[in-house]
């Protein structure tokens, strides 16, 4: 435990923790758009720049698509390149993202997760996150504001880690982490330049065997972004998928070392009395706390309960999951977010699917809950235990996919259904009803 | 083209690796330009327009010189030319 | 600046590498080209999608004989203020060799006039040291010759086809270069291959810019104005001498955007008799051959004629010619 460096504590929001950690990893450029609720990130970063706190260019563009573009171009010139987004940015950010990744441009963002529109909604939940899980980013989800800072410093080694060369995506609850002032342990400047270390730059070997670094420098007239069709655009999908699979030992191992540094260790996934857990809840971000606090309760009352919280879910660690899941008699996944039209939330159906061909597997229930920044209190928690509970006891698993915090209908109603009339009843005013 | 190769064996991101003086574009050209070196003032009007970079000039023989793995035959050399000096003629198939 | 003798062009090393697949007689290699001449010191390319980035990267092969990148569409030059960016920081870093890179970004009418608009914008408001190349052949080629912000008057498009009720593009073209000053960045220019001489020193004054500069390519497309292969330097001679496509430039002196007219349009201004009908350069191009055939369209073009003539009007009051 000696080699832990003493840490000072800081009472900041998660914005902050996140600005506090790229200011200290002092990236050169930061190209970023504000919107709630990452617009602290956004603030707290220029001002350390106007103090000359770093000597980072801080870019403060026109639009989130121009964030990441201008992200990439710094990247590939051999930059670290940070960025901040949420909710509507990412969406517009999207096409970028998947540049980003196909560019294998090792550039950070935190995403502090918010609903997305329509109808607008400024508070938590991951359906932005999730709308680009397939874009080739690692996306690593935080519990608290501790976790958001650390894996801002963390993201970097994983991102440009030579068997990656990955975008990462930091993803923190809106409001919940984004604006709750929190105490963070913070490592002294030195100790976190050390860790992120020096920037390398890439150097890749061509078919000739001539060594090329990846990178945009006046020495090496290097293409990047060229035209690839029928006959190796799959190849090269298919090295980011490998890149993906490497990225699962690279979280463990940055997590483990950052663990000996800090204390705090790092994992794919994050198992809190897993080890006899007869029911679970499996969630990601911010809900997991209070998805501990109530197995805890269920614990006092003699139920073996626990919780898994996913925190990498691209990569996802499949084995490490079903693993821990294995001997457990049945669980809930809670999603964040709707795949509309999809038979369960996005973590719902990887998990289920990561159980197909196991002999031992859980019951596996869905629930969607905490849309649109929806509360979600341990009592909805507790109440989630306790209907596993009942199906282990009665072997009934009712619903399979339902909703938490949804509220129920007092009267019978069919309001939320519309009823078509024509243009013409419409301009004699004839809209039907009595 | 080149040999296929596997995606172990090519550089990450899509980088590229071959260079496309590799690729000859005169195969496109039906027809082709002649240039009458006794009629030409050398003034490089040619080699500066010619979009596909395939009019040289050779400094050391006062020569222009067109490189027909590349040239497409567009005609812009021989419209150009103040002294017509170059004239479009017919490839033979 | 000092004129720049041919041979010493001729023999400049060359950025852009034959082997390229764009179309023969394409306006885009011959301004790329030249443009990277006139840079005395390294230069990284930063391309929007279009005809110029899709034939000279067709993996594994690249034409480029500098960095290059290519991201999207929209984005040259947020790209390219990116890589300003990076070597800013790198150089404050004290990691970098080189004091001075030029940045160049280059985008098609599309990438400019209508879905690169805001990050271009974006990138002259912020004042990143790049230098941005359009390429206007004014439509869409890349996908097929469809009609942009970029497109002038009746010429005939995919998306503004000449039909038995509509005569090609309704609208006019957007002055966006114009729209460029306005921004009052370091430099503006129009410039015409068939004018090298003119196009070198303005691409020069360009890269020395200590802001952002924009370089406006009149850019002839054979095969989606359909005019003969060997026409493309006559038709970017005729857009100046016609005044459909004037030559000017705007320097930032003293804070102020000053216009000025380039010498081949200045001859023109000072000899107004020298103004070509505008006929001359329409009836080269296949685009406008609804306004000729089966009958001329003679309303048409005396309508294109009195737009380029307002146009013109316009430059010369800005260049101080009126
Ligand atoms: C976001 C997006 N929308 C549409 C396209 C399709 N697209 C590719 S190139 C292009 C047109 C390019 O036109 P321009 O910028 O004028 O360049 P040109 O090919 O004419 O040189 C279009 C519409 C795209 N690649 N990305
Ligand atoms: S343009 Fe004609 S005269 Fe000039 S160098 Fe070429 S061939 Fe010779
Ligand atoms: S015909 Fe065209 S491509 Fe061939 S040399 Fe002349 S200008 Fe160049
Ligand atoms: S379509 Fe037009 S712009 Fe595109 S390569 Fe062909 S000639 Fe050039
Ligand atoms: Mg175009």
């Amino acid at each position: 435990m000696s080699k832990i460096v003493k840490q000072e504590m800081m009472g900041m929001n998660g914005d902050t923790a996140c600005a506090y950690a790229v200011k200290q990893c002092n990236p050169e450029v930061v190209a970023a758009y504000p919107i709630t609720p990452q617009t602290i990130i956004v603030e707290v970063f220029s001002e350390y720049v106007a103090n000359g706190e770093v000597t980072t260019e801080f870019i403060p563009v026109e639009s989130e698509h121009s964030a990441m573009s201008t992200s990439i171009g710094a990247a590939a010139a051999g930059a670290r390149a940070y960025t901040a987004s949420a909710s509507q940015g990412l969406a517009l950010m999207y096409e970028m993202l998947y540049i980003a990744s196909g560019l294998r441009l090792p550039i950070v963002m935190t995403c502090v997760n918010r609903a997305l529109s329509a109808p607008i909604n400024i508070h938590g939940d991951h359906s932005d996150a999730m709308g680009a899980r397939d874009s080739g980013w690692i996306q690593l989800y935080c519990e608290n504001s501790q976790e958001a800072y650390d894996t801002v410093i963390q993201a970097w080694r994983i991102a440009e880690h030579k068997d990656v060369l990955l975008p990462v995506m930091v993803n923190i609850d809106g409001f919940i982490l984004s604006h709750t002032l929190e105490n963070v342990a913070v490592l002294p400047d030195d100790a976190v330049k050390k860790f992120i270390g020096e920037k390398k730059i890439p150097v890749v070997k061509k078919p000739s065997g001539e060594l090329t670094p990846y990178v945009l420098h006046p020495d090496y007239p290097v293409s990047m972004g060229a035209i690839d069709l029928q006959d190796y655009y799959f190849e090269h999908k298919r090295q980011q998928a490998e890149a993906m699979k490497n990225a699962l030992k690279v979280i463990k191992e940055v997590g483990e070392e950052y663990g000996e540094l800090t204390g705090r260790r790092y994992g794919l996934i994050d198992a809190y009395m897993m080890d006899d857990a007869e029911i679970a809840i499996i969630v990601m971000g911010s809900t997991a706390g209070t998805a501990k606090y109530a197995a805890d309760l269920m614990r006092e009352k003699g139920v073996k309960a626990g919780v898994l919280r996913v925190r990498s879910f691209r990569p996802f660690p499949r084995d490490d999951i079903v693993k821990t899941l294995s001997k457990v008699k049945a669980c809930a996944v809670l999603d964040r977010s709707i795949s509309f039209g999809s038979y369960g939330g996005p973590l719902f159906t990887e998990i289920r699917s990561s159980f197909c061909y196991e002999c031992e597997k859980p019951i596996i229930i869905n629930y969607y809950y905490g849309l649109g920044g929806r509360d979600t209190p341990p009592n909805l928690l507790e109440n989630v235990f306790s209907e596993l509970k009942r199906i282990v006891e009665t072997g009934k698993i009712g619903e399979e996919i339902r909703y938490l915090g949804l509220r129920e209908d007092s009267i019978d109603s069919v309001n939320y259904k519309a009823e078509l009339i024509s243009f013409k009843d419409l301009n004699t005013g004839n809209i039907g009803g009595k | 083209m080149s040999e296929e190769k596997s995606w172990r064996e090519i550089p990450l991101g899509g980088l590229t690796w071959l260079h496309s003086s590799e690729y000859k574009t005169g195969e496109w050209r039906s027809f082709r330009p002649v240039v009458d070196h006794n009629k030409c003032t050398r003034c490089m009007q040619c080699v500066i327009y010619c979009p596909d970079i395939a009019i040289k000039y050779k400094p050391d023989v006062n020569m222009i010189e067109i490189n027909f793995d590349y040239c497409k035959g567009c005609g812009v050399c021989a419209e150009e030319c103040p002294v017509h000096a170059i004239t479009m003629v017919k490839e033979k198939e | 600046m000092s004129v720049v003798k041919p041979k010493d062009l001729a023999l400049t090393e060359e950025r852009l590498a034959p082997g390229h697949r764009l179309c023969p007689g394409c306006g885009e290699p011959t301004t790329v080209k030249l443009v990277l001449k006139a840079s005395d010191d390294p230069v990284i390319v930063c391309s929007a999608t279009g005809c110029l980035e899709v034939s000279t990267s067709i993996y594994p092969y690249t034409s480029w004989n500098v960095p290059w990148i290519h991201s999207a569409f929209e984005n040259a030059a947020a790209t390219a203020a990116g890589v300003e960016a990076a070597i800013k920081a790198l150089k404050r870093n004290g990691v970098y060799k080189y004091d001075k890179v030029n940045v160049l970004a280059v985008a098609g009418d599309g990438g400019t006039y209508d879905i690169g608009f805001q990050a271009l914008s974006g990138a002259f408001e912020r004042y990143h040291r790049i230098v941005y190349l359009l390429l206007d052949n004014e439509a869409y080629m890349n996908t097929g010759i469809q009609r942009s912000g970029g497109t002038p008057s009746y010429a005939s498009t995919t998306t503004s086809p000449d039909g038995k009720v509509i005569p090609g593009k309704l609208q006019t073209k957007k002055q966006i270069s114009r729209i460029m000053v306005e921004h009052e960045p370091a430099y503006v220019a129009t410039i015409s291959a068939a004018f090298w001489q003119d196009l070198i020193q303005k691409s020069k004054k360009a890269f020395a810019a200590d802001g952002p500069a924009f370089l406006h390519s009149i850019t002839p497309c054979p095969r989606g104005w359909r005019h003969a292969d060997n026409l493309t330097i006559e038709l970017c001679r005729l857009a100046v001498q016609t005044c459909i496509f004037p030559l000017w430039e705007a320097e930032k002196i003293d804070g102020k955007m000053v216009y000025k007219l380039s010498a081949p349009s200045k001859q023109i201004a000072k000899n107004p008799d020298k103004k070509k009908p505008v006929v001359e350069y329409l009836k080269l191009q296949g685009r406008y051959r609804h306004l000729f055939k089966p009958e001329e369209k003679t309303e048409l073009i005396n309508q294109i004629q009195e737009w380029v003539d307002t146009e013109w009007d316009i430059i010369l009051e800005r260049c101080g010619e009126k």
